[in-house]
């Protein structure tokens, strides 16, 4: 029963993670993912997914989509129907689901992150309905695939797991929300296991939104850069299989890292712009240590939101100078948007699954383009890429209409 | 566990903008008159149920956070005021930290409409304004800096079902201290292309626009006779469950039923999208109201509409206990029951039925 719910345990479990699936534009998967990401590879290009010529800014970060998908236990009917955030999502979360070692089973939750679902299908529903109003062939079939629900069902059928399905669209922070509700879920007692992620793929509508607010940079995206001047949009998808210690041991799973803390608030000061001095993201940063029994002192790294915009940059940087205090002068913070662009529901997994990079690997994440640090920035920006003892790392994400979440994994050595 | 009480429900439905008109409409029992809606290229116009316009502008219009927002955060933003007007009232909730779960299906579709038409129009002209209030957490954003002292929220997405979902979520915050209070708002607005999207999935069906909120406390005193008593689990349809199967197992879950409950069902007026759930309480002996034969197809919206019959009818003393029954379009089966608060819950069995 959802309520009553199950009582809380007397000692929260320690919530692991055995499975990350990545997908962005720097490549499909840990491996390609982890290179691009320790070089500080950029993966920007003009847009081929639909017509930018009449937009201020014509580059983002595509994902090449494998021609052949490979085999799940979708149909041919199935794969036919998913749209190109849908497909993301499924390669995500199928590498995380065989990393894991995981196998069919009843009753698994599934928590994920979108801004937009199956919005592609949705424009293409639009265009056709406004259009061709007599020609109705596939449009039953859009209004139903367009429904996030409706893809991550696919998941479940590409797996072979069923479950009950929870989407968070908290705009921005949504894919952070995704994994930290399910870390949630398994400390509360609820679920042994859970499988989250987040994804967005790019479409015609919010790539024209963000370049009507001329939130795009026009030159190259470079957070916390005093000459910073816009953010570039991303797409892709990340997925993590969470389980509970107890569980992972038993079956022998590797480990990759270890969730210990998530913070998320709302900050009401404006729709689309976060309050100057960060007051929300200092609060999240809070909460997510209380929860992890952590202090700034003990963080190593902090992957953070960095858009690139102005407003976004300075109020983080304002944040996390504040939480970190005598820390910040050492702390290392980058934001590896420079690198893939801004995946807006997916950027808060796909950041996390960076994190586990990084603690897994030992090295940070650097923004290449970076020069100039704003005045806000008492911190230091990862220019170069590093290998460096990681033990502690820290991820923001925020979004619009003011939802803030942060997340804390700790390497599993 | 800490049980968990309704404080408060608001509604705005095309009966009116409060609960005492959703309360009058589904007592009268007869289906609201429906107004055309035209769909470009085509000469006959769909039939919806829109919200009327309200007697009186709505104060809470003039916050400045509000002035430019599409209709389904108006509606929102009044029955979660209405839900929480007691909380308000009460000198003892004072400070009290508030949560928010907005859920949605289709969200908000005329901003979005808009902006993506002038998108394809001409992308340098298309307005920034717009464009912030198409996302999904709009409504949310804005009903949380309307309400001033939100700690916590969240919106989800999904099916209409997932309604059932958004309030557990409420309860666990609340069973977890993260907040005092949780409101649960579903909400919805229509516009043409919604009308054709469900015309193409279900031609019987008639679009409805409006909101439902209850908001939920731990604290008794604060109560409005309503106790929040079972959620079952989320029955996800799947190759292995079909939606009648989910169906019944959300049936199952909530146990027997005695003929002094109230049921508020999902059933509209399409035999096919019924079939399941009509299967699932065939043996149902007691009272029944399905707000959608009266209101229409509010998705989201329509599932808070039952859920604010069920806990009004339990808060008006005209049954001790009533059950919601969220068979979804194309995601899960959910059910809840709702008892007076003063309602003996030693005599409920480990299923979460309670013997009358």
């Amino acid at each position: 029963m959802l309520f009553p719910p199950t009582p809380l345990p007397a000692t929260p479990p320690r919530v692991v993670v055995t499975g990350a699936g990545i997908v962005t534009a720097l490549g499909l998967g840990w491996k390609l993912n982890a290179e691009g990401f320790r070089a500080g590879r950029r993966a920007f290009r003009p847009v081929t997914q639909f017509d930018v010529s009449r937009q201020r800014v014509k580059v983002a970060a595509e994902v090449d989509l494998p021609k052949d998908f490979p085999a799940t236990k979708l149909n041919r009917r199935q794969l036919e129907r998913l749209d190109r955030a849908g497909k993301m999502l499924v390669l995500a979360a199928q590498e995380a689901w065989r990393q894991a070692g995981w196998e069919s089973a009843e009753n698994l939750p599934l928590v994920l992150g979108t801004t937009a679902g199956g919005m592609l299908l949705g424009e293409a529903y639009y265009r056709q309905a406004l259009h061709q109003p007599a020609h109705q062939r596939q449009q039953a079939t859009r209004a139903v695939h367009y429904q996030p629900q409706v893809q991550a069902r696919m998941v479940l059928d590409a797996l072979g797991f069923s479950g009950p399905i929870t989407i968070i669209s908290n705009a921005c922070a949504s894919g952070c929300n995704a994994v930290g509700h399910a870390f949630d879920l398994i400390r509360s007692g609820q679920a042994e296991r859970v499988v989250a992620g987040g994804y967005d793929a790019l479409g015609e509508m919010v790539f024209s939104g963000f370049d009507s607010l001329q939130a795009l940079s026009p030159t190259v995206c470079r957070p916390f850069d005093a000459k910073r001047d816009g953010l570039a949009l991303g797409e892709g998808a990340a997925v993590v299989n969470l389980e509970t210690l107890d569980s992972a041991r038993r079956r022998g799973a590797e480990i990759l890292g270890e969730i210990i803390g998530y913070g998320t608030s709302i900050d009401g000061h404006h729709l689309t712009q976060p309050h100057p001095q960060g007051n929300t993201t200092l609060t999240v940063m809070k909460q997510a240590c209380a929860n992890a029994g952590v202090t700034a002192e003990e963080i190593d790294y902090i992957n953070a939101h960095g858009t690139g915009t102005p407003l976004n940059d300075s109020s983080e940087a304002h944040a996390i100078s504040e939480w970190a205090g005598s820390r910040a002068a050492t702390l290392p913070v980058s934001s590896t948007k420079a690198s893939i662009g801004h995946l807006l529901g997916g950027a808060g997994a796909v950041e996390a699954v960076v994190c586990l990079m990084t603690l897994r690997e030992q090295w940070l994440p650097p923004e290449i383009e970076f020069e100039t640090p704003d005045p806000a920035c008492k911190f230091p920006i990862v220019k170069n890429s590093q290998d460096t003892r990681v033990n502690v790392v820290l991820s923001n994400s925020f979004g619009f209409g003011g939802v803030n979440a942060a997340l804390i994994l700790r390497r599993w050595a | 566990m800490s049980k968990i009480f309704v404080a408060g429900i608001g509604a705005v439905s095309p009966s009116g903008w409060n609960v005492a008109a959703l309360r009058a409409a589904l007592g009268k029992g007869e289906p609201l008159p429906t107004q055309p809606m035209v769909r470009p290229g085509w000469e006959k116009p769909l039939q919806t149920r829109q919200v009327p316009s309200p007697p009186v502008r709505p104060e809470f219009l003039a916050h400045p956070r509000l002035r430019r927002t599409s209709p389904i955060t108006h509606y929102a933003a009044a029955a979660a005021l209405e839900a929480v007007a007691n909380l308000r009232a009460n000198p003892a909730a004072k400070n009290l930290r508030l949560g928010i779960v907005v859920c949605l299906q289709s969200g908000c579709v005329q901003y979005s409409c808009r902006f993506y038409d002038e998108t394809l129009k001409n992308p340098a002209t298309a307005s920034p304004l717009v464009f912030p209030e198409t996302v999904y957490a709009a409504p949310t954003s804005h009903v949380a800096a309307l309400l001033e002292n939100v700690v916590l929220a969240y919106s989800l997405v999904g099916d209409p079902s997932s309604f059932l979902q958004g309030v557990a979520l409420a309860a666990e915050w609340l069973a977890e201290n993260r907040v005092d209070a949780c409101l649960v708002i579903g909400a919805e607005e229509t516009n043409w292309i919604i009308a054709d999207a469900l015309w193409h999935l279900d031609r019987r069906a008639i679009v409805a626009a409006g909101a439902g909120a209850l908001c939920l406390c731990r604290d008794s005193k604060l109560s409005a006779g309503v106790e929040l008593a079972a959620i079952t689990d989320a029955h996800t349809f799947s190759a292995r469950l079909d939606r009648t199967q989910a169906a019944q197992a959300m049936r199952a879950q909530l146990g027997k039923s005695s003929p002094g409950e109230l049921l508020c069902d999902g059933i509209g007026d399409s035999p096919r999208t019924d079939d399941a759930e009509r299967a699932a309480w065939s043996d149902w002996p007691g009272q029944r109201v399905s707000p959608k034969k009266i209101l229409g197809e509010g998705l989201m919206a329509a599932a808070a509409w039952q859920c604010v019959a069920a806990c009004d009818a339990v808060a008006e003393k005209n049954v001790a206990s009533a059950y919601v029954s969220l068979v979804g379009s194309n995601q899960q089966a959910i059910g809840a029951r709702f008892v007076r608060a003063d309602f003996d819950l030693s005599t409920a069995t480990s299923e979460g039925n309670i013997r009358p």
